[in-house]
């Protein structure tokens, strides 16, 4: 395996208490995969990945427990040289707003050439080529000559090529996508996450793909990582995950998707909120908003394998008590 | 050159698409910058200011070469002169030339102007951008340093140094240069707070960057806007700061000049000699408007609000 994530937990530590962002986190990426992380807002997607490339603001966070291995080094206790010579080289990350992920004062040549220069100790002649060549694979028009402009002439969607471009640039190992688009409309989405897939077939990159969008997932994923309340509650191929859900909670997200619904239905929402991260869960996060939820589910609960490719974290399922409706795999 | 944005990029419109005509657009890419001193050109006080400033300047270090007196050359005989063809500005009652005076005193108030102001743009930056960069105790413990240095009294300061080191021109600079730092550390502090919570700052980050880099490429370039601003605002400020100190005594020292003290003098002979008093008075008091002219016009262009509407 390329990373192997076990037993990840951040907290934030504050006056109002300890929020447990991240709680027990393990899974595994192979080299060139894809996987999938998808939840609620607030369910810790974005800190689990700041934790792997050690950006979580210390103070108030804390990595409390957990080792990534990742090419004999791990991760979480490495230095911070070793972490330097890791981040933006070898595994690189794009953040959801492409509108302040540039640096609005320097020109977006000066930008993607910077992970050349710093980590490949390229010329500059050399390293601008390069970069030019990487704009003009995620589909920037007449890179040579935009690679000069500053990042406010571009377009959100430009500028998130151009994030990705920076990221790939280094041809890394894995490609941390923290919901890389979110924030643009639906065409220029599709036309970016086909430029992703392409390249990362072509680099043999493998992706950390955070997203709300199921259908994301189970147009680009291979594998997926269901996260509720910093825990990992499913895990598997999309095509188990997706056709059999094993998971009350991934049987309701998928149930939420307003594209699955007859038209004229009242759109479904799981009931109740999210809960709070403040609090110590003894049992099931989910059980307080789960209609198949009983009394054994107050009691600890971890993942375990339904098959070698699908596990569960539900207490019920994998004792067989509950059958889960299964929206087919979707598809785009 | 044109108007016509052939660098647009966007495939949505120009987040700025000017209406009016645009002199000055570099071919490939505005920056910032380029917006900003386009701005600044239209501003007819800040053009006027800059042009004085950097006419002052330029004649207070060449003049006193092409001056046919020497700035202590004293004339006993014809003592105070009002000004006549030979000296434009009158003579003081030393008979010394007093735009011969006033030219070589500019040099003396235009470089600890400068001096220090250049002082406190390389100490009050990086200080304040570490401070403000990596937070946390160490930024506590240095912005406690600058408050305690803050509350020392300046006057009773540069009292202390004469007394302890005697009269010395080098004192005053580093007298003048210890204190004009902190308020820019102060500024570029708080300015820092805010940029590195900018998301470009934490891709940054994730790019591996190490801290002086972070600090140096992404950080600074960020927060010069106020302190260009600032700084051309110290300019002027420390040149008073100069001139009150010289007229109380502590400052330059005669035969040597500097506006401070060619006002002092001048004050003490007002009602007999007005020249003495009025050029130096006038020159200064110019310089200052332009210097401050010149600043406000920079806030004016560099402000962001300014730059994205
Ligand atoms: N710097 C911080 N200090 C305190 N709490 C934090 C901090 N950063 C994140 N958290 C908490 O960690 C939890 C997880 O946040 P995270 O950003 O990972 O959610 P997410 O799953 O990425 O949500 P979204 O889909 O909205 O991006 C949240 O409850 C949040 O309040
Ligand atoms: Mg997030």
């Amino acid at each position: 395996m390329l990373l192997d994530v076990d037993n990840l937990r951040t907290y934030f530590h504050s006056r109002h208490g300890t929020v447990r962002a991240v709680d027990g986190v393990s899974f595994s990426l192979g080299a060139g995969e894809t996987l999938g992380v998808v939840g609620e807002s607030g369910c810790g997607k974005s800190v689990m990945c700041m934790s792997l490339l050690g950006l979580i603001p210390q103070p108030p966070g804390r990595i409390e427990s957990g080792r990534a291995r990742f090419g004999g080094v791990d991760l979480l206790a490495c230095s911070a040289s070793e972490l330097r010579a890791v981040r933006g080289c070898r595994i690189s990350m794009v953040f959801q707003d492409p509108m302040t992920s540039l640096n609005p004062y320097l020109r977006v040549s000066t930008q993607v050439v910077e992970p050349l220069l710093y980590h490949k100790g390229l010329s500059q002649p050399a390293a601008l080529e390069q970069a030019i060549a990487a704009l003009d694979a995620v589909g920037i028009p007449d890179a040579a000559r935009r690679i000069h402009a500053y990042p406010y002439e571009f377009s959100g969607g430009m500028r998130q090529r151009v994030m990705i471009a920076m990221a790939l640039v280094t041809r890394p190992e894995i490609l941390i996508a923290d919901e890389p688009t979110t924030a643009l409309d639906v065409t220029v989405q599709a036309q970016i996450l086909e430029r992703v897939r392409t390249m990362q077939r072509e680099l043999g990159t493998a992706m950390i793909l955070v997203t709300h969008d199921l259908g994301v997932v189970a147009g680009v994923c291979d594998r997926i990582l269901v996260m509720y309340a910093g825990r990992i509650v499913e895990s598997g191929t999309v095509r188990a995950v997706f056709g059999t859900p094993a998971h009350p909670y991934t049987a309701a997200l998928q149930k939420s998707i307003p594209a699955l619904h007859r038209k004229g239905d009242p759109l479904y929402t799981i009931g109740g909120q999210p809960p709070d991260l403040r609090r110590e869960i003894a049992g099931c996060a989910f059980a307080e908003r789960c209609e198949f939820a009983v009394e054994c589910c107050q009691r600890p609960v971890e993942l375990r394998p339904l098959t070698a490719e699908h596990w569960t974290a539900c207490t019920r399922r994998l004792a067989g008590d509950i059958t889960l409706p299964g929206a087919g795999t979707t598809s785009r | 050159m044109g108007n016509d944005r052939t660098t647009d990029v966007a495939t949505n419109p120009a987040p700025r698409a000017r209406a009016d005509g645009t002199a000055g657009v570099p071919e490939q890419g505005t920056s910032l910058w380029g917006d900003a001193l386009y701005r600044l050109r239209r501003n007819r006080l800040a053009r006027f200011g800059l042009a004085f400033s950097i006419l002052v300047t330029v004649v207070s270090f060449i003049g006193p070469y092409c001056t046919p007196y020497s700035y202590d050359a004293t004339d006993l005989v014809y003592g105070a002169q009002s000004p006549s063809p030979e000296h434009w500005c009158g003579t003081d009652t030393l008979g010394r030339d007093v735009l011969t005076r006033i030219l070589y005193g500019g040099r003396i108030s235009l470089t600890v102007g400068f001096l220090a102001t250049a002082v406190s743009l390389v100490i009050g930056v990086l200080y304040g951008a570490v401070s403000g960069y990596l937070g946390g105790k160490l930024d506590a413990v240095m912005m406690r340093a600058v408050d305690i240095l803050y509350a020392l009294p300046f006057t009773v300061f540069v009292i202390l140094l004469t007394v302890a080191f005697g009269q010395d021109l080098r004192l005053l600079f580093l007298a003048i240069g210890a204190v004009s730092w902190l308020t820019m550390a102060r500024i570029v502090r708080g300015q820092v707070l805010f940029v590195r919570r900018q998301e470009y700052v934490e891709a940054a980050v994730a790019l591996g960057l190490g801290t002086p880099r972070i600090i140096l490429r992404h950080v600074i370039p960020n927060v010069l806007g106020p302190v260009i601003v600032y700084a051309t605002l110290t300019v002027p400020a420390v040149m008073l700061l100069e001139a009150a100190l010289s007229f109380l005594g502590l400052g330059v020292q005669p035969p040597m000049s500097s506006w401070g003290v060619l006002i002092k003098e001048g004050a003490e002979k007002m009602d007999i000699y007005p020249w003495l008093l009025i050029w130096p008075a006038a020159v200064f008091s110019l310089t200052l408007f332009s210097l401050n002219f010149l600043g406000d016009g920079l806030r004016d262009a560099l402000d962001p609000q300014g730059a994205r509407d």
